[in-house]
């Protein structure tokens, strides 16, 4: 042999390591798989399986019907494409402004978007809750609906105003030039070159929204408007954990929309992430 | 394009702004509004009041009448024994999480920045805790520690190893570090995300001229890839650090607090104070206290920060 043993040893090592991780990431999951699929009867068995003994696909049909899930996902759903659109309908003249211009409120407003992250969330909740409830809000899908918009707002303009960074602006000048007016080149200019990144906003305003728990379970009480996660939890915390295989399905149905818009966006997202909170 | 003459004095001194390209104050603000108005009123607003709650009395329900009560609140949470347990709890468990996870991710950047087989996989899993709703993260691994049907406890059966009939989330002693596992699993996407990056703008060359020098991988990964990692791994860890100590809504799954308060991280106490007792004023105060421990995390941050700028 000509090739040394040392690297070898090393990329075996190496594949080791991967698999560890791999193991870790994943083993929840598939165990939350497993338990989805399996039969009453199984569920109850001292001795659990990872790979169910007979698939059954009972437990999607008790956690949409007896648990309602269909009802509080089309409550999530509502809740969170508004939240998306609104959010990305005023975000992106926001995020323009915030790119293009250098003054004060440009600073003010990136120094803002970075703070807000950082505030412990009862501190907001508190007063919001006061206000919501001097308007008569609490307890409704458009008092969260407002509160959803503000608190993705900033991430969301993070995102937009590094997409219009990367717009060259010999583009608007051509089009002001020939008397477009500013709306006019934000509407035919910004907003077709910027499609992509709108098309991740809206995507990720829409996960952001649809995963949300703690501002869901403080504003909404009636039952019949609760969201996904709050409605999950109460069932968690009412039936303690007795009936694993319907929670475990409806967990994973729960899961499933966010999962698949993620896969859609992640390789956008991640750049996102290092323009705007590392290198930020 | 209209030639209306400058007006003289100090405006003509600026530079000729490029065909009008550069916008107005007046034009910055009309696209501003819908942006602003919102975050002003149901956001900054909001915080400011937030913070001023924790000097006062107030409590939920209609027509109670608040009072500026002064630091009265700070000083009922320092003689709080359940406070000072809920930050000392909250702080382990940032401070775990945020280490471990850094380990985690920083070891995963490594494997996936080398050219294996199956790195896709491990990729894209180190991603779904991102996507998952932090609520459903908690169920899921509800399910992992299940006393009886959980696989955890199957596991360890099997192995013949002890500990196959604990239930670690009700366990006293196991319930803290159980759920620190959950929080490094639920963190590990932002982190290896960032990391990744770093590790992948780490320049090749430095790497090449140090291997052919005879310097061996550890020694390249302390003199070269750590060093230029620096400003990646201080700004990550702080993030992580403050999400973590804010974290609130996997723990709630998991444990509400319990068993005992032994994993009651300040959110939790705060929620249950302010929601459960109607005790805003003082569940505001404790949100104050937790901006002062973020502050510090942000100092350190900073000066961190300086030390790099000035070396």
């Amino acid at each position: 042999m000509i090739v040394s043993s040392r690297p070898k040893t090393a990329r075996t090592a190496q594949y080791v390591g991967l698999w560890c991780y791999i193991l870790f990431l994943g083993f929840p999951l598939l165990w939350m798989l497993s338990v989805s699929f399996k039969s009453g009867p199984e569920l109850v068995e001292l001795h659990p399986h990872l790979i169910p003994q007979s698939f059954t696909l009972a437990n999607f049909g008790t956690g949409l019907h007896e648990y309602g899930v269909l009802h509080d996902a089309w409550n999530s759903f509502k809740v969170a494409s508004l939240t998306a659109v609104l959010t990305t309908f005023i975000g992106v003249p926001a995020a323009y402004v915030l790119a293009r211009q250098k003054g004060l409120i440009s600073k003010l407003g990136l120094g803002w978007i970075l703070l807000s992250q950082m505030f412990p969330l009862i501190l907001i909740i508190i007063p919001l809750f006061l206000v919501l409830r001097d308007l008569h809000l609490t307890d409704s899908h458009a008092g969260l609906i407002f509160v959803y918009v503000v608190w993705t707002l900033p991430f969301i303009l993070c995102m937009l105003q590094s997409y219009v960074r990367g717009i060259p602006r010999e583009l608007e000048e051509a089009a002001m030039v020939d008397g477009a007016s500013r709306f006019t080149v934000l509407r035919t200019v910004i907003a077709p070159l910027l499609a992509p990144g709108i098309v991740v906003v809206t995507l990720f305003a829409f996960i952001q929204a649809w995963n949300e728990f703690f501002f869901a379970l403080v504003l909404l009480q009636t039952p019949s408007l609760t969201t996904l996660p709050v409605a999950l939890a109460r069932f968690v915390g009412i039936e303690g954990i007795v009936r694993l295989g319907p929670l475990a399905a409806s967990a994973l149905l729960a899961t499933l929309p966010s999962l698949l818009m993620f896969v859609v966006i992640q390789r956008w997202l991640t750049r996102g992430v290092l323009s705007g909170a590392v290198k930020g | 394009m209209t030639l209306v003459p400058e007006p003289r004095g100090f405006r003509s001194r600026r530079p000729r702004q490029r065909a009008g390209v550069g916008l107005s104050g007046a034009e910055s603000l009309v696209l501003l509004i819908p942006a602003l108005l919102p975050i002003l009123v149901l956001s900054v607003a909001p915080l400011a009041r937030g913070i001023y709650l924790g000097f006062t009395d107030s409590r939920a329900g209609l027509g109670v009448t608040t009072h500026f009560i002064g630091i009265d609140n700070f000083r009922a949470l320092i003689h709080d024994t359940l406070f000072v347990n809920s930050f000392k709890i909250g702080l382990i468990w940032a401070g775990c999480v945020t280490a471990i996870q850094f380990c985690l991710a920083l070891g995963l950047a490594l494997l996936l920045s080398q050219p294996l087989h199956g790195r896709w996989l491990a990729r894209s899993l180190a991603l779904v805790p991102w996507a998952m709703p932090s609520v459903l993260v908690g169920i899921m691994w509800k399910l992992f520690f299940q006393p009886q049907a959980g696989i955890l406890n199957e596991g360890l059966y099997r192995a013949h190893l002890p500990g196959s009939s604990i239930d670690w989330l009700s366990d006293f002693t196991w319930a803290l570090p159980a759920v620190i596992l959950v929080g490094v699993w639920a963190g590990m996407p932002q982190t290896t995300v960032a990391l990744l990056a770093g590790v992948q703008s780490v320049s090749d060359d430095l790497h090449e001229a140090a291997a052919v020098d005879g310097a061996s991988a550890w020694r390249r990964f302390r003199d070269i890839t750590l060093p230029q990692l620096r400003p990646v791994i201080i700004a990550i860890t702080t993030l992580d650090l403050i999400w973590n100590f804010n974290s609130f809504g996997l723990v709630y799954v998991l444990t509400l607090g319990g068993p005992g308060h032994s994993t009651e991280l300040p959110m939790l106490f705060a929620y249950n104070e302010a929601f459960k007792y109607g005790e805003f004023g003082y569940a505001s105060a404790l949100g104050d206290a937790m901006v002062v421990v973020i502050t510090g995390f942000l100092i350190v941050y900073l000066w961190g920060r300086l030390k790099e700028t000035t070396s």
